[in-house]
């Protein structure tokens, strides 16, 4: 087990991440935070906590689950549906920052994309992830990313945060993800 | 899971988790998503043997919002009402590839001999079997009393629940009583004794035979339909004395607690068990009954079939 | 010395005695220490209870009209395989027998089949309908000679329909054989009343629509001074009501089924209909009732009441199945397990109630003899150290509605002699009329 990122490391990653999003889209004024639960939620917030202290205003944020837009439900037993809420002012003609700890195959922003055409039509959809591990199976790719951590497919990565987890923490470890 | 056959089948945190699914579907149906793809490509059939129609709909529009198909045999001019044996009717279901049947049926058990037999090898739901148990009805009840009077809490402790009506005959009662207690509530059935089966004593749940002594007690009143056979049958002796004693009119409405909130699993007989006044009350959350409803049925066709090949539970 | 037919070597008489038993021209020719002749067949009994041949009053073998679940011959043959040398054919079956025609008709089934005596049982009433008396007299007076009448299937429950035919069959000998249950209490009822039937939503049917007409028939049979036979009693308090009946002197047999004895009404949360019958399964309370009456003698005896029916009857929902279950090749071994092997009788009271016992009450003279010489060689041999499990594709009835499939039971019957004739054989089964 290596520790790929550290506390300090990830509160550095989400500030540069926080800045590179009002450069790309030239402010906050038309962008939606929309976080994947679980960790990719609470991401979402300490962005939009880390925006607001910058421009001074709130961005809207919310949570997008996609479980039941996945492509894998059949090959495990059911997963508990988590919570989605949008924010009031919708995501219509908004450009959408989706949020998440790891990506990895794509698949699951592959799900996240088809929630929100289910849900409206954004102007535009981009990717904030805190860590980039490589080996995509679909045509995906990260607007943001904090860091790019080459594993190998037998590796796994886990991201460890203070508000579920109680610190704050990246590893690889040997073995690979269920 | 493989089969929701009864309440008795679940434990706590099942049955929980049935409900926080459903809370979310609810959410997913409220706002702008009205479909989802989660169980594209299979295939769920209504067995309704006995005629039914909210019930059916109410699951036919849960599979759709999941983007399953669904086939509907119902009992007017299907085989079934020809004579078909309910092992012939389930082989056939099994040849068309049925993942899932959502069974209604006279005969108390059917659900469960469906599931025991080899016949088929889907999943089956029990939409109401004779007098035996009617699940997703207790469990959208579960829902609209915790959404109303839960307070947040993911189970229903500490709450009151009154279920009026013919017990005996009831398996929207017998569900009821069941998941009422499992998520700690505490449950008192009211009817006459002509209404109440031999052997309640050992059902989790207090019984009366005076309605209006239990009345300001409780958080919920749930009313039961009354058949006007029953009193052929010599169960009562006519509406009048029924509803005297056991109707649920304005007056007593008046006498129930601040917040309480009255149910009906439907269709009501307005005049009997029910006056039309307290069915079109504030109090009265009988039409949300029917909304929760698919969002209920909805997490239940998630839970059991979402998951594949590796699920552990009940065979 | 001329040769023996059979030879039973080294069994146990139902006394416990051990003793050599020989079969010559249909009775029993020898009983007792080393036999020292020559025999044509001879068997080594040395573990096995050699019993009167059992005497079933309560079978149903479906001919006339339900071939398709039992024919005279295929439950002769499940007869005989269970040790059985006479069975008692009720009535309901299409058409009922109440006329002569029908009771000679089953009778001579039973001759040709030549396994057992197949004692016809009369209709107490036309068509069963509980209205009229049927022709008693004459169905007595034909070639079955029928004493035993019975509506089973059904109640005789008008009380003055009742009270008419416990005084008319006085005149014949008979006795009036009662499938006690209130129709009116019963109406759609599925299994026992209980907190089982409240917890499966499945109608009751209340021990005490069996006690009532229990209670009000052995009044009437005390006050005409007739003779009364309980069919199938199933419950505690019905047990109560007949040793109330006898203390008075009243002339009042019952009879218990093997399934009561073991089975009880939890069985029916399967929803499985095998296990739907009528009178019902009953309560662990009722099943010890029932035990220690048969025991003491309260309930007089066995009787199978075996019910065949097709497949398509129990293949289905509860509520569509038909009542019954199999009976006569299990009865023996059912006996064994509840009464023998609990320590609860002894194979003498087992003779007597499977044999002895119910031919007396049907007035079977060649049947229940003593076994000693000169007796009618009415014989079966068990083994009660072996065990075997019962598979219902492997029954010789043409039904296979048994509860007990999968089921491993103590008891292995290795032979039945009828007439003096090996009818059943380790598993051979011989007509009296094949050679």
């Amino acid at each position: 087990m290596s520790v790929a990122l550290s506390a300090q490391d990830i509160t550095r990653a989400l500030t540069r991440i926080s800045h590179e999003i009002l450069e790309k889209n030239q402010g906050s004024a038309n962008i939606v935070l929309l976080g994947i639960p679980t960790r990719g939620a609470h991401l979402a917030t300490r962005i939009s906590s880390i925006i607001a202290s910058i421009e001074g205003s709130e961005v809207p944020t919310g949570t997008l689950d996609i479980t039941l837009f996945r492509d894998d439900l059949r090959m495990r037993p059911p997963r508990a549906i988590m919570p989605t809420k949008i924010p009031t002012s919708g995501i219509e003609g908004k450009d959408v920052i989706l949020v998440d700890d790891v990506l990895f195959s794509g698949r699951t922003i592959r799900a996240a994309l088809d929630a929100l055409g289910e849900i409206g039509r954004p102007r535009a959809v981009q990717l904030a992830a805190l860590v980039d591990r490589g080996h995509r199976e679909l045509p995906i790719k990260a607007d943001f990313i904090g860091k790019n951590l080459p594993t190998s497919k037998s590796q796994s990565v886990r991201v460890l945060l203070s508000e579920i987890d109680g610190r704050d923490e990246v590893t690889i470890e040997e073995g690979a993800e269920l | 899971m493989r089969h929701l056959l009864s309440i008795a089948d679940l434990n706590k945190s099942e049955a929980i988790s049935i409900l926080d699914t459903a809370t979310e579907l609810a959410r997913v149906s409220d706002g702008a998503v009205k479909k989802l793809p989660t169980l594209r490509g299979r295939t769920i059939v209504n067995l309704f043997a006995e005629d039914s129609t909210r019930t059916r709909i109410s699951f036919e529009a849960a599979a759709k919002r999941l983007s399953a198909d669904v086939i509907n045999f119902s009992a007017k001019g299907s085989s079934v009402s020809k004579g078909e044996s309910l092992k012939d009717t389930a082989m056939t279901l099994q040849a068309m590839g049925a993942d899932a049947v959502v069974i209604r049926h006279s005969a108390s058990g059917a659900a469960q001999r469906l599931a025991d037999s080899q016949w088929m090898s889907g999943s089956v739901i029990n939409a109401g079997d004779g007098t035996h148990e009617h699940p997703s009805q207790a469990l959208l009840d579960a829902f609209t009393i915790r959404k109303h009077l839960g307070m947040g809490a993911s189970d229903l402790a500490g709450l009151n629940v009154a279920i009026v009506g013919d017990i005996l005959h009831s398996r929207v009662a017998r569900s009821n009583v069941l998941l009422l207690a499992l998520l700690g509530a505490k449950v008192t059935l009211v009817a006459p004794p002509t209404l109440l089966p031999v052997g309640i004593q050992n059902w989790p749940a207090t019984v009366s035979y005076d309605f209006d002594s239990v009345i300001p007690h409780v958080d919920v009143v749930m009313m039961l339909r009354v058949q006007q056979e029953r009193m052929s049958d010599l169960f009562f002796p006519n509406a009048r004395e029924y509803s005297r004693y056991f109707g649920l009119n304005g007056e007593r409405m008046a006498s129930m607690k601040s917040g309480a909130i009255v149910m009906h699993p439907g269709p009501m007989n307005r005049g009997l068990e029910i006056s039309a006044e307290v069915a079109d009350s504030a109090r009265s959350v009988i039409t949300e009954q029917v909304t929760n409803g698919v969002s209920v049925r909805m997490a239940i066709l998630y839970v059991l079939l979402a998951g594949g090949a590796l699920e552990v539970g009940r065979d | 010395m001329t040769t023996a037919d059979h030879l039973i070597k080294g069994a146990s008489l139902p006394d416990g005695k051990k003793a050599d038993i020989s079969i010559f021209n249909g009775v029993i020719a020898s009983v007792g220490s080393e036999f020292k002749g020559d025999a044509k067949n001879v068997i080594d009994a040395k573990d096995c209870v050699v019993l009167p041949g059992l005497v079933d009053l309560h079978t149903h073998l479906r001919e006339p009209g339900r071939e398709d679940a039992e024919t005279v011959l295929s439950g002769s043959r499940a007869g005989v395989k269970g040790g059985f040398t006479a069975v008692s054919a009720m009535a309901n079956t299409s058409p009922v027998a109440d006329t002569a025609g029908v009771v000679e008709q089953v009778y001579r089934l039973g001759q040709e089949a030549g396994l057992l005596d197949v004692f016809p049982i009369g209709a107490v009433t036309q068509g069963l309908k509980g209205e009229a008396l049927s022709e008693i007299g004459a169905m007595a007076d034909s070639v079955a000679r029928v004493r035993v009448f019975s509506d089973d299937g059904n109640c005789v429950s008008d009380p003055l329909v009742m009270r008419r035919a416990l005084e008319y069959i006085k005149k014949f000998g008979g006795v009036i054989a009662q499938h006690a249950q209130d129709p009116r209490m019963t109406i759609g009822s599925q299994m026992n009343e209980g907190e089982i039937s409240a917890r499966l939503g499945l109608k009751g049917w209340p021990a005490v629509a069996e006690e009532a007409i229990i209670a009000r028939d052995v009044l009437l049979a005390d006050h005409v001074q007739s003779r009364l036979h309980i069919c199938h009693l199933t419950t505690a308090g019905g047990v109560e009501i007949i040793r109330w009946a006898k203390a008075r002197g009243i002339d009042v047999t019952a009879e218990v089924t093997p399934h009561h004895l073991l089975l009880t009404d939890d069985l029916a949360s399967s929803y499985d209909p095998v296990y739907k019958v009528n009178p019902p399964l009953r309560t662990e309370a009722d099943v010890h009732a029932l035990r220690e009456a048969l025991a003491d003698g309260t309930i007089d005896i066995v009787a199978t009441d075996h019910a065949p029916h097709p497949t398509e009857s129990k293949e289905c929902e509860w509520q569509e199945a038909a009542f019954g279950m199999l009976g006569l090749e299990t009865a023996l071994s059912i006996v064994q397990k509840t009464m023998v092997d609990s320590g609860l009788m002894n194979w003498s009271q087992v003779a007597d109630r499977m044999s002895i016992a119910p031919a007396r009450i049907g007035g079977y003279e060649n049947h229940g003899q003593p076994i000693v010489v000169g007796s009618v060689a009415n014989l079966v041999v068990i083994n009660p150290t072996q065990k075997w499990t019962v598979d219902r594709d492997l029954v010789l009835s043409k039904s296979s509605n048994t509860p007990y499939h999968g089921h491993v039971l103590p008891g292995v019957i290795t032979h039945t002699f009828f007439k003096g004739a090996a009818t059943y054989s380790n598993g051979t089964i011989t007509s009296v009329g094949d050679k």
